[in-house]
């Protein structure tokens, strides 16, 4: 779960990092009250929204009167922000944050992520921070320095103290530097985070550590165990659907072809998408069938699907396991078929687990869906219907 | 012969008394499968499916000589179910529990660096060795003994390719799901040097996704060790949705391996015949054995 900038900022404040006086607005007139509030001569107006990016694309302005905050505010709220990571459909702006700008002495880059392929939370850290950090490692411009926290043990001091040097922080800086590695750490354990980065991280003149922009991402499968970040969920502008999606134990991610696909499993999703791919058709959605999903979940899955105008065809490639069989699958798409009284061709491929029995709900439900016996002539077919073409 | 398996293997559920613990392990003794108690703490004593119920995994391998560990814990106490089968030098531990917290895992895999346990997932659909033994939650009908290995990260496409490979008049020898998490226990390469060593498995399939950068390890292992048996891969993800991400300068470092194209050239290079497309998986492993012979 990704969090906004003004979550991640409040949490790690709680855990005692340092972090610009802020408060969040929903309005102009909330923006114009916060910047009165805050008293500085130079303040952020910041969108707030679950991309990287707003710099650049115009979401973050650097202003000096409450008046420029309130109109810097209202140019951004209700408005949808395009940055190069939200993707053409971009984000609507619901909030911004009205902070105290900080004057950096020096801009870091610091990061803890959870490294898969060694199994190990890593710090990573660069002597420069900024916005463009990702385009200047890849140019080879900038580096970063990394070290390994294990499962989220402290450094070594000698270590601690060799990546201070080499990020060129000078001695006066160490003490408060290995303290804000320690409470990130700390952090990043307790809340099980994936990421927290700090970008940037900057020095102030009276040698603080300054968090002046902070991204989060906490692992979905530990918020059993935080019931009070799942509260910060609604929070969030999320696309509404995906959020459906998500409660009824669907994976869906929203595409923009015009073939709506149900698969039970990622794997074989990602492998459908490759071969609607490969026979010159489009997808417009991702919805895999996770193997806890009930029948009334897929039903709520398939309405999701049915009432996308974009779709032409829908494409149902299952291979029942041992945990969904695809009687299931069959009910949901029965129900949902019933119900929203769409008629689109239906293009379903199972087979495995109780396929037989599936058929034969498809049939009591009296609904018309195109049986395909192999997930190649199940996909051409699809994606000839899709195109209008006659199958 | 058979990979991680055979039919000397003796298994104890870790969570057996539960309703995934219950229902799989009927189904897999059904299957033939030596299932010689339950671990449930708290209900040590008892008896559950006939089979003996103990409070820990090193009463319970003392008691019953069991080899193996299937864990079917959930999300919440997995990893403690997986550390404690690992302190216990249970030689096989097969995790099927899908959820697993990412940072648990990390403790796990902290755990098994001093240890001689083979962990196989979490999130895996488990081990088949056709007609032989079955530890997991795959459903049975389509496989056939024989001599084609199958590794996968994924459940749904392994189900399908076993379907690919039988229906081409082949069988496989063992089929093991790794795991679909990022951070799991038996890689993609070890699992392949399993096959390798086995005398009975004469082509292997080893079926990839997006993400990470097993492929790579895997085709780098292949590159040096020039199996002279043929492997195929499929790798999918190619047109993945670009997911809606939170860029970071962390991700971006591993981005490169975890695209589908890059891994598919990795293992190409490596020797690996890849599969034309998804529904070609068992064509490709025939014509393969077929010209190998």
């Amino acid at each position: 779960m990704k969090l906004h900038e003004f979550q991640s900022k409040a949490l790690l404040s709680a855990r005692g990092v340092n972090v610009p006086e802020g408060r969040v607005a929903l309005t102009p007139g909330e923006a114009r009250e916060a910047a009165l509030a805050l008293g500085a001569d130079r303040i952020a107006v910041k969108s707030q929204v679950l991309a990287g990016g707003r710099g650049l694309a115009g979401g973050v302005r650097l202003v000096s009167s409450a008046g420029e905050v309130e109109a810097a505010a209202a140019a951004m709220l209700g408005r949808t922000l395009i940055t190069e990571q939200t993707g053409p459909a971009g984000c609507r702006v619901n909030r911004v944050l009205i902070e105290t700008a900080v004057r950096p002495v020096r801009s870091l880059y610091l990061s803890l992520l959870v490294d898969a392929a060694r199994a190990e939370i890593a710090l990573l850290a660069g002597a420069e921070g900024s916005e463009d950090i990702e385009q200047r490692l890849q140019s080879g411009e900038t580096r970063l320095e990394r070290l390994s926290l294990g499962t989220g043990d402290a450094p070594e001091k000698a270590a601690l103290t060799g990546l201070a040097e080499r990020l060129g922080l000078g001695s006066g800086l160490h003490s408060a530097f290995a303290s804000l590695l320690d409470q990130l750490r700390l952090a990043f354990v307790e809340l099980d985070a994936t990421l927290i980065e700090l970008n940037p991280l900057v020095v102030t003149e009276d040698g603080k550590f300054v968090a002046v922009d902070v991204k989060m991402i906490i692992d979905d499968n530990a918020l059993f165990r935080h019931p009070e970040l799942v509260a910060l969920r609604e929070e969030h502008d999320g696309d509404e659907i995906e959020l459906v999606a998500q409660n009824r134990r669907l994976n869906y991610l929203r595409m923009d072809g015009n073939i709506g696909l149900a698969v039970n499993g990622a794997g074989l999703g990602l492998a459908t998408l490759d071969m609607v791919r490969a026979a010159n058709g489009s997808a417009a959605n991702f919805m895999d069938i996770r193997t806890t999903a009930t029948s009334l979940d897929v039903a709520h899955g398939f309405t999701l699907l049915l009432n996308n105008p974009a779709v032409r065809s829908i494409l149902v490639n299952v291979h029942g396991g041992g945990m969904q069989p695809c009687d299931t699958i069959a009910d949901g798409l029965g129900i949902a078929m019933r119900r929203t009284g769409r008629t689109c061709p239906v293009i379903v491929r199972l087979t495995g687990n109780n396929a037989e029995y599936a058929r034969f709900r498809f049939a009591n439900f009296g609904c018309k869906v195109i049986d395909c016996p192999d997930m190649w002539t199940a996909v051409s077919r699809a994606v000839s219907a899709a195109h209008g073409e006659r199958s | 012969m058979t990979i991680l398996v055979d039919q000397n293997t003796r298994v104890i559920c870790q969570g057996m008394t539960g309703w995934a613990g219950t229902h799989y392990s009927a189904a897999m003794m059904e299957y033939g499968t030596r299932i010689v108690g339950g671990v449930t703490p708290g209900k040590g004593g008892t008896y559950h499916l006939n089979l003996p119920v103990f409070d820990e995994v090193a009463g319970a391998m003392k008691e019953t000589g069991a080899n193996a560990s299937m864990i079917f814990v959930p999300p919440e106490n997995a990893a403690a179910a997986m550390i404690e089968a690992i302190e216990a030098d249970m030689p096989l531990v097969v995790a099927l529990t899908e959820r697993v917290p990412v940072q648990d895992m990390l403790r796990v895999r902290a755990a098994l660096k001093q240890s001689s346990t083979v962990l196989v997932g979490p999130n895996s659909q488990g081990i088949l060795s056709p007609g032989v033994c079955k530890i997991g939650v795959m459903a049975t009908g389509s496989e056939r003994k024989g001599h084609v290995g199958i590794l996968s990260r994924s459940a749904s496409l392994t189900s399908e390719v076993i379907a690919q490979v039988s229906a081409a008049g082949l069988g496989q020898s063992t089929t093991v799901g790794i795991g679909g998490d990022a951070i799991h226990g038996l890689s993609m390469r070890d699992c392949m040097e399993l096959f390798l060593a086995d005398q009975d498995t004469r082509g292997v399939i080893a079926i990839g996704e997006i993400g990470g950068s097993e492929e790579q390890e895997l085709a780098e292992f292949l590159a040096a060790i020039k199996p002279d048996i043929p492997v195929v891969g499929l790798v999918v993800g190619r047109h993945a949705p670009t997911e809606r991400r939170m860029g970071h300068a962390g991700a971006f470092a591993q981005s490169a391996a975890s695209d589908a194209g890059n891994k598919i050239s990795a293992l190409k290079d490596a020797g690996v015949i890849i599969a034309k497309s998804p529904h070609l998986v068992g064509e490709t492993i025939r014509e393969a054995m077929a010209a190998a012979a």
